[in-house]
């Protein structure tokens, strides 16, 4: 183990952490807004919307995100949509993670006893108000940590993005092993890079699981 | 069609791990609930080790790190199989604990009660149950197994993107735009592999929820 070289590529570790938080992160809340709004439109039962949205959650979750960005990346090109290695990315793990977090969210709001609603409905509460102030908030606690493990999986797969020539921790690695074959000091960077970046997720991922069953009702 | 033959390649590395998997998971799961708090705490680590790293990473590691530190030249496909197989005994493991936990305490007196011995609790009264719980679950993650193995393309081994890349490759001139079809073929055969599967593994939780 070499530590001058591992100093030597920090910097670039470094600038590859946060292209990988930046897209991750945008991956992430992207996901979690088509999650939201397709588990809605499923337990609203809009008609034509809900088999389309049923289809969607269906066909990304059943596909690697490997396949679907070199569909999204070297295959819309070829009908003329050009996107760019972040957008694409950005676009790719936002649509893998909305059928998860979609699924996951949907679990939530079927698992609300319907007593709440009609309780709420009797004491004369409208159809939005009912969704918004009964249903959302227990839907939202029971599905976090679903959606944390959620979190967790995207910021892994972000991995898959070296594919696509996205400067990511995964590809500078293989680039610095290709260039200067000090294998062993790049791929410890790696996992250690991956450990800081994905292990705080991870414990807050547990304590915010502790609390809201800490607060739970009955039980 | 050469496509398919690398969907068997990917099926075939999945097939393998998901067996070594559900063997080893099952003795991780057990030990996983044993009450030794160092055998708790190094199942722990290992558990969260896998959770946190990306598959490729390991698989980096593994066929990549191997041959730099021991001068072991693995095959990429024997390197792909420990990877989910690691992986894979975690995530069992994990699944057997949860199922065993799940199952109530009075199980496990009653089948004192009537004097069987803890083995004969185990083989008769616990891993029954814990089984039927798990085998949905476990349906679950062969299909990850199966879509994670896009990802074995990377070390070197041909399954179907790579043969996707090929054709593309080879018929340059004759069709620029083959990628679009190739791809969207390669879209629906993951699809038509891992689609019906996951339906099974929902359908035999929903009739087996008890």
């Amino acid at each position: 183990m070499d530590f001058n070289v591992i100093i030597s590529y920090l910097p670039r570790y470094r600038d590859a952490l946060l292209l990988t938080l930046r897209v991750g992160w945008q991956g992430v809340f992207l996901a979690l807004a088509v999650g939201i709004l397709c588990a809605v439109v499923i337990d609203l039962k809009i008609p034509v919307l809900r088999r389309i949205v049923g289809f969607y959650i269906e066909l990304f979750r059943n596909t690697p995100l490997l396949v679907q960005l070199f569909f999204l990346y070297f295959a819309l090109p070829k009908i003329g949509l050009l996107i760019s290695p972040v957008v694409c990315g950005t676009l790719g793990l936002g649509l893998l993670g909305g059928a998860y977090m979609a699924e996951t969210f949907r679990s939530g709001l079927e698992n609300i006893p319907p007593i709440q609603k009609e309780s709420a409905e009797s004491l004369g509460m409208t159809r939005m108000q009912v969704f918004a102030y009964v249903v959302l908030p227990q839907a939202v606690r029971s599905s976090v940590p679903g959606m944390m493990a959620n979190v967790i999986f995207l910021l892994k797969e972000t991995s898959v993005f070296s594919t696509i020539s996205l400067m990511d921790l995964m590809f500078t690695a293989k680039d610095l092993i290709g260039m200067y074959a000090k294998t062993i000091e790049c791929l410890t960077m790696l996992v250690v890079f991956y450990l800081v970046m994905l292990l705080p997720v991870s414990i807050l991922g547990s304590i915010l699981e502790r609390r809201l069953r800490f607060a739970e009702f009955g039980d | 069609m050469r496509l398919l033959g690398g969907l068997w390649v990917a099926v075939r590395i999945s097939l393998i791990s998901v067996a070594i998997s559900i063997v080893l998971g099952l003795v991780a799961g057990v030990l996983m609930t044993s009450k030794n708090k160092i055998i708790k705490a190094i199942f722990r680590v290992y558990l969260e080790i896998v959770r946190i790293m990306p598959q490729m990473v390991l698989l980096f590691i593994v066929y990549f790190g191997t041959t730099r530190v021991f001068g072991l030249n693995l095959e990429p496909e024997i390197s792909a199989i420990i990877v989910f197989s690691f992986w894979g005994v975690a995530e069992m493991g994990d699944l057997v604990r949860g199922a065993l936990i799940s199952i109530p305490k009075i199980q496990y007196e009653s089948a004192a009660a009537l004097g069987l011995t803890s083995n004969q609790t185990y083989r008769f009264i616990i891993l029954p149950q814990t089984i039927r719980r798990l085998i949905p679950l476990s349906i679950n993650l062969i299909t990850r197994m199966i879509k994670t193995t896009s990802l074995v393309m990377m070390i070197g081994i041909v399954e179907v993107l790579k043969v996707a890349q090929q054709i593309i490759e080879a018929n340059r001139r004759v069709s620029p735009n083959a990628a679009f079809g190739v791809f969207a073929v390669v879209f629906i055969l993951y699809f038509l592999i891992c689609w019906p599967i996951s339906k099974l593994a929902a359908y035999l939780e929903k009739k087996w929820a008890a």
